[in-house]
């Protein structure tokens, strides 16, 4: 794994996070419930300090001088953001945006808990598991309530089901692997994706079945974050989390 | 002044910097001060953050370097990631405040699964004593609290969650 590489797995670390914080932020006085609406944008916070302590590791490897993790957030166009696509998702309605967490929070779970066990890189190890124990509550508070909309009345279990059929064909973006995530594989940094999916499947398939949802085929799936090629939604993202540091970058508290 | 009195004043220093989200609490107690010691020619503290995205870590970082630069105007506070902060490294002292404010403290060891969510655990309400009391959300007002109410007393109350 060569520096860029090792650069760009920290970048997609801290933009999965990023963005889907940005998302989870727009919750913020809209949720259904006061709880909700604490809860998802605590999770939000979770993610943006796991972005915080990834992308200072990430701008210390910038090839044209360090960056801060301010710079990686507010000054990078939608094309030099990695994320999976899944994250930058449309919140949709309480359960679109409770079957994208519950997706991503799984995926993330999975990554996190081998990040914190390699030993490849200490630093990212530390972060990790910090974060283990964070996305630990994420994942059991989103796999609660798909339990509770699918366990709970016909409209909410229809709903929802409808929100999973539409989600589904970003999933398989989690689990591709081009050559950073080969590389990344390879030295031990990252944990094989065909492992990691399998673990994947089992822990969203026990809860699918006791909310008792249909899982979707896994037919074609849309790709292309990784590489800088976004849906049209990480623009308005990006739009309304930047304008700020743009139109005034030295603006201080 | 020989070396060990420096570190000995700046730890003395340390003893009343307070959480700026559990102003009851230092910052000592909460177990997030880990190591004072003297290296090339100052004091260094270090310190372990409660969550990532904790906002009170700043404002922690800020007044433990400000506390300290009292007693060494070189001292450096660095903030150490591994290992992550535990609700284990809470004091006992620490605990009994949290209770005495409200706040229900986390009961027993982080690395038990069970008790990380609050399933199967029994939370007393920190008011009324009693046991039966309701999680609401494994949520709360800051990243480090889930939100529960008392069946017999009806009172909201807060549970720092085991992590």
């Amino acid at each position: 794994m060569n520096n860029t590489q090792l650069k760009d797995t920290l970048l997609r670390l801290g933009d999965d996070a990023m963005i889907l914080a940005q998302r989870l932020g727009e919750w913020c006085g809209h949720a259904p419930i006061l709880e909700e609406d604490i809860a998802l944008t605590n999770v939000a916070l979770d993610l943006i300090g796991q972005t915080q302590s990834y992308y200072t590791l990430a701008g210390k490897l910038n090839e044209d001088g360090v960056k801060t993790d301010d710079e990686l957030a507010f000054f990078r166009t939608d094309m030099e953001y990695q994320n999976l696509l899944i994250v930058e998702q449309p919140n949709g309605h309480f359960g679109d945006t409770i079957i994208r967490q519950f997706l991503f929070d799984n995926f993330a779970l999975l990554r996190a808990e081998h990040l914190a066990s390699q030993t490849v890189n200490e630093d990212v190890a530390a972060i990790a598991a910090k974060a283990v124990k964070e996305i630990r509550y994420h994942a059991d508070h989103s796999g609660k309530w798909v339990r509770r909309l699918g366990d709970g009345t016909k409209e909410s279990h229809d709903k929802i089901q409808k929100s999973l059929n539409n989600i589904w064909k970003y999933t398989g973006e989690m689990f591709t692997a081009d050559d950073t995530d080969k590389a990344a594989i390879e030295a031990g940094l990252l944990p094989d994706f065909e492992t990691m999916k399998s673990q994947w499947d089992a822990a969203v398939d026990v809860v699918l079945k006791e909310a008792g949802l249909d899982r979707p085929e896994d037919s074609w799936m849309q790709q292309g974050g990784r590489r800088g090629v976004h849906t049209e939604h990480l623009g308005y993202i990006l739009a309304e989390m930047q304008v700020l540091p743009r139109t005034y970058p030295d603006a201080t508290w | 002044m020989d070396l060990n009195e420096l570190v000995a004043k700046v730890k003395r220093q340390l003893e009343d910097v307070m959480d700026p989200e559990l102003p009851f609490l230092t910052v000592k107690e909460m177990g997030m001060l880990r190591n004072v010691y003297f290296k090339d020619g100052h004091t260094v503290i270090e310190i372990t953050p409660t969550y990532s995205g904790c906002p009170a870590t700043d404002v922690i970082t800020q007044s433990t370097l400000e506390a300290a630069l009292v007693a060494d105007p070189n001292a450096e506070v660095k903030v150490v990631m591994s290992p992550a902060w535990t609700t284990d490294w809470i004091s006992e002292v620490a605990r009994q405040k949290m209770e005495d404010h409200g706040i229900a403290p986390p009961i027993g060891q982080s690395h038990d699964r069970a008790f990380l969510t609050g399933d199967g655990k029994v939370i007393p309400c920190p008011k009324c004593k009693t046991k039966n009391t309701k999680m609401m959300s494994a949520f709360g007002s800051t990243a480090c609290k889930a939100s529960f109410t008392c069946l017999d007393c009806f009172e909201p109350f807060e549970h720092f969650k085991c992590i």
